[in-house]
C-alpha cells in the first residue's frame, strides 16, 4: 500500500507543476499583451502602463512564475484589478454553491441510476433494459445547454414549477434554495444518469456471471439480496472512479448551467472574469478549478486502492 | 452531464487487423443496420445542406425583418424566423457550416497529431513513450472546457483559433486509442514477418501498423466530431464562439432563449437539428465499432 501510495504521489507532483504553469502561462505566453487586453479598448498608454507594472508583467518570465506560485501555495491568488476583491475570496465565497449544485446532481442521478441499472442488469436484453439503454444513447447526445433549454420549457414556461433562473440562499429560505436548485441540478444530473446506469449495468452483468452469484442463488437467497448486498458492492467500485473523473466534465457543466440558471457559483465567476477580460480572476480560478480536479482524481485513486486491493497489487483490471 | 463538456474521455478501441486470407464477409454493411443507414443519412443531409448553402438561394441568413419576428413556417420562410425575423432555415445552413467545419477540422488535427505519436509511443517503447504517455495525462488532467474557454478569452474568437484549441485537446484521446492499438499490433506475427524481412521500422509503422490502425481511430473520430460540435456548441451558446452576427447553432439556441415563451421553436429547432446531428454521429460510430469489434472476434 505504501509503495503504492508513493507512486501515486510521485505521479502528482509533475502533474500539478504541469497544471499550475500551465494556468499561469495562459496569462504570459498566449499572444497579445495582457494588460492591453485587460484595460479594454478606451485605454490610455498609462493606464496599460500602470497595470503592467501593477501586474510585474514587466518582469521576466520565471521569476512571475516563481513570484506567482509562491503566493498560490499560501493562498494568495492575487487581487483582482477591476473588482479589487481578491480571487481567493471570491472562490470561497461562491464555491459552496458551486458545490451543493454538484452534490445534488449527483444524488438525483444515483437515484435514477441505481435503480434502472439494477434492474436492467438483472433482466439484461429485456424490455426495460432495452428502454433504458436507448433513452440512456440518446441523453448522452443531447448537449448540456440544450437540455437546459428544454428543462427551462417544460418545467419553468409550461408547467410553471418553478423558477428559471435566479438563487435563493439556502439561510434565507431553504425550501426556496431547494426549488432555485431543481433545474440546474436537474440538467447536470440527466447526462450523469445515463452515464451511470450504462456502466452499473455493464459491470452488474459480469459480477452476475460470479460463482458466487451461483452460490448465493443455490443457498436460496432472495433476489434483492443477491443483486443489492452481493452484485452491488462490487459493482459501485467502477461507479466510484468514474465519480472521480467526472468531476472535470462536471465543472465544466456547472460552467455551463450556472451560466443559463444564473447561480453565482464557481463556473458564472469564470464566465464573468471571462466577459470582464479580468485576467488575473481567469487565471486564479482556472488554476485553482485544475488543482482541485487533479487532486480530486487522486485521491479517489487512493481511495479506490482503499476498496480494492487488486488495484493496489499491481493487479490492475486493465 | 448531459452535456458532455468537451472532455473526450477515450474508450480505447482495439481492434485486430483481418486475417490475411479471410476477408470480410459479405455485405458487412449490411450488418450495420438500419439506424446506422438513417444516421448516415441524416449527416449527409446537414452535410449537403452545409457545403451547398451558397448556392442554395436561400433568404440572407442576416437580414432581419422586425415585422415578422418569430413568425411560423411559410413559403418564404419554411422553418419561420427567430426574434430578429431571420430566416431560420438559412441560419441553419450557414450554422451548419461553422458547426461542421469546426467538427471535422478540429477532429482531423487531433486526430493526424495524436495517431502520430500514439503510434510511434506504442511502437518505439522506452522513454519516449513515458514522455508521451505523462505528457498526455497532464492534458487530460485539465478540465477541458475551462480550458477553452480561457485559452479562446486570450487570443481570440477566430473561427481557426478555436479549431486549433478543441483540436489540440483532442490530440491525448487519439493518441491513447493509436497507442493501445499499435502495442497489440506490434507483437503479431507479420510484423515479426516484415522486420525478418528487412523492412524498415519507418516502413513497418507506415505500411505494416498505420492501415492496420485507421479503421478503429476513424470510428473514434467520429465520436470526437461529436465532442467538437458540442464544444463549439458550448461556446457559442456562451457568445464566446464565432462573434455575430454568425450563425452558429449553439449561438441560435442561445437567441431564442429569452422567448421561450412566446417563441419556443426559435430555440427548439435548431436545438433539434444540433441533437439528431450529434445523436446520428453516436450512433453511426457505435455501430461501427461494433462490427470492427466482431471483425476482432472472428479472429
Amino acid at each position: 500500500m505504501l509503495t503504492f501510495v508513493r507512486g501515486k504521489v510521485l505521479h502528482l507532483v509533475p502533474v500539478m507543476f504541469a497544471v499550475t504553469c500551465f494556468s499561469f502561462l495562459l496569462t504570459s505566453l498566449l499572444p497579445g499583451d495582457a494588460a492591453v487586453v485587460m484595460a479594454g479598448p478606451n485605454a490610455t498608454a498609462e493606464s496599460v502602463a500602470a497595470l503592467r507594472s501593477g501586474l510585474k508583467l514587466d518582469q521576466p518570465l520565471p521569476v512571475r512564475y516563481v513570484d506567482w506560485l509562491g503566493k498560490a501555495v499560501r493562498g494568495d491568488l492575487g487581487t483582482s484589478p477591476r473588482s479589487q476583491t481578491r480571487v481567493l475570496e471570491s472562490i470561497r465565497e461562491r464555491l459552496p454553491i458551486t458545490l451543493e449544485l454538484l452534490l445534488i446532481a449527483q444524488v438525483m442521478g444515483l437515484l435514477v441510476a441505481v435503480p434502472i441499472g439494477i434492474a436492467s442488469a438483472y433482466r439484461a436484453g429485456g424490455i426495460l433494459d432495452q428502454a433504458a439503454s436507448g433513452a440512456a444513447f440518446a441523453v448522452l447526445a443531447i448537449p448540456g445547454f440544450v437540455v437546459a433549454i428544454v428543462l427551462i420549457y417544460l418545467f419553468a414556461v409550461q408547467m410553471d414549477l418553478v423558477p428559471a433562473t435566479g438563487y435563493t440562499p439556502l439561510l434565507t429560505n431553504p425550501l426556496e434554495n431547494l426549488r432555485s436548485f431543481f433545474l440546474p441540478a436537474l440538467t447536470v444530473a440527466l447526462g450523469e444518469a445515463a452515464a451511470y446506469t450504462r456502466l452499473l449495468r455493464s459491470d452488474m452483468i459480469a459480477t452476475l456471471q460470479e460463482d458466487y452469484i451461483a452460490m448465493a442463488r443455490a443457498k436460496g437467497l432472495p433476489t434483492w439480496h443477491i443483486l443489492l448486498r452481493h452484485a452491488l458492492k462490487p459493482s459501485s467500485f467502477t461507479l466510484l472512479t468514474v465519480l472521480g473523473i467526472n468531476i472535470g466534465r462536471l465543472l465544466g457543466g456547472a460552467l455551463i448551467v450556472e451560466t443559463i440558471f444564473a447561480l453565482p457559483g464557481i463556473g458564472r465567476l469564470l464566465v464573468e472574469a471571462i466577459y470582464a477580460r479580468d485576467l488575473v480572476v481567469v487565471q486564479g480560478v482556472v488554476a485553482f478549478v485544475a488543482v482541485a480536479f487533479v487532486l480530486v482524481n487522486f485521491g479517489v485513486d487512493l481511495l479506490y486502492a482503499v476498496l480494492d486491493p487488486r488495484i493496489r497489487h499491481g493487479r490492475a483490471l486493465a | 452531464m448531459a452535456a458532455h463538456s468537451p472532455d473526450l474521455t477515450t474508450e480505447a478501441i482495439i481492434v485486430a487487423p483481418a486475417a490475411a486470407g479471410v476477408d470480410r464477409p459479405p455485405r458487412a454493411w449490411h450488418r450495420l443496420g438500419a439506424s446506422f443507414w438513417l444516421s448516415v443519412a441524416w449527416l449527409a443531409l446537414v452535410t449537403l445542406v452545409a457545403v451547398a448553402a451558397p448556392a442554395l438561394h436561400l433568404a440572407d441568413p442576416n437580414l432581419q425583418d422586425l415585422t415578422d419576428r418569430g413568425g411560423s413556417a411559410s413559403p418564404q420562410h419554411l422553418l419561420g424566423t427567430d426574434g430578429l425575423g431571420r430566416d431560420m432555415l438559412s441560419r441553419l445552413a450557414w450554422g451548419a457550416r461553422i458547426s461542421l467545419t469546426v467538427g471535422c477540422a478540429s477532429t482531423l488535427l487531433g486526430m493526424v497529431v495524436g495517431t502520430l505519436l500514439g503510434m510511434t509511443a506504442g511502437y518505439v517503447r522506452g522513454r519516449p513513450e513515458g514522455v508521451v504517455v505523462a505528457t498526455m495525462d497532464a492534458l487530460l488532467a485539465f478540465p477541458a472546457l475551462v480550458l477553452i474557454l480561457a485559452v479562446t478569452t486570450f487570443i481570440g474568437h477566430d473561427i481557426s483559433i478555436i479549431v486549433g484549441v478543441i483540436g489540440f485537446l483532442g490530440i491525448p484521446a487519439f493518441a491513447r486509442v493509436a497507442r493501445a492499438n499499435t502495442l497489440a499490433l506490434a507483437q503479431r506475427e507479420f510484423v515479426l514477418a516484415a522486420r525478418a524481412m528487412g523492412a524498415s521500422e519507418l516502413r513497418i509503422i507506415g505500411l505494416e501498423i498505420l492501415p492496420n490502425i485507421v479503421a478503429p481511430v476513424l470510428t473514434f473520430g467520429l465520436l470526437v466530431v461529436a465532442v467538437a460540435m458540442i464544444a463549439e456548441g458550448t461556446l457559442a451558446f456562451l457568445g464566446l464562439s464565432v462573434p455575430p452576427p454568425a450563425a452558429s447553432w449553439g449561438a441560435m439556441v442561445a437567441e431564442g432563449r429569452g422567448d421561450l415563451d412566446i417563441w419556443p421553436q426559435v430555440s427548439l429547432i435548431p436545438a433539434t437539428v444540433f441533437f439528431l446531428t450529434i445523436f446520428a454521429l453516436n450512433l453511426a460510430a457505435d455501430r461501427l465499432r461494433r462490427v470492427v469489434e466482431v471483425r476482432e472476434s472472428r479472429i
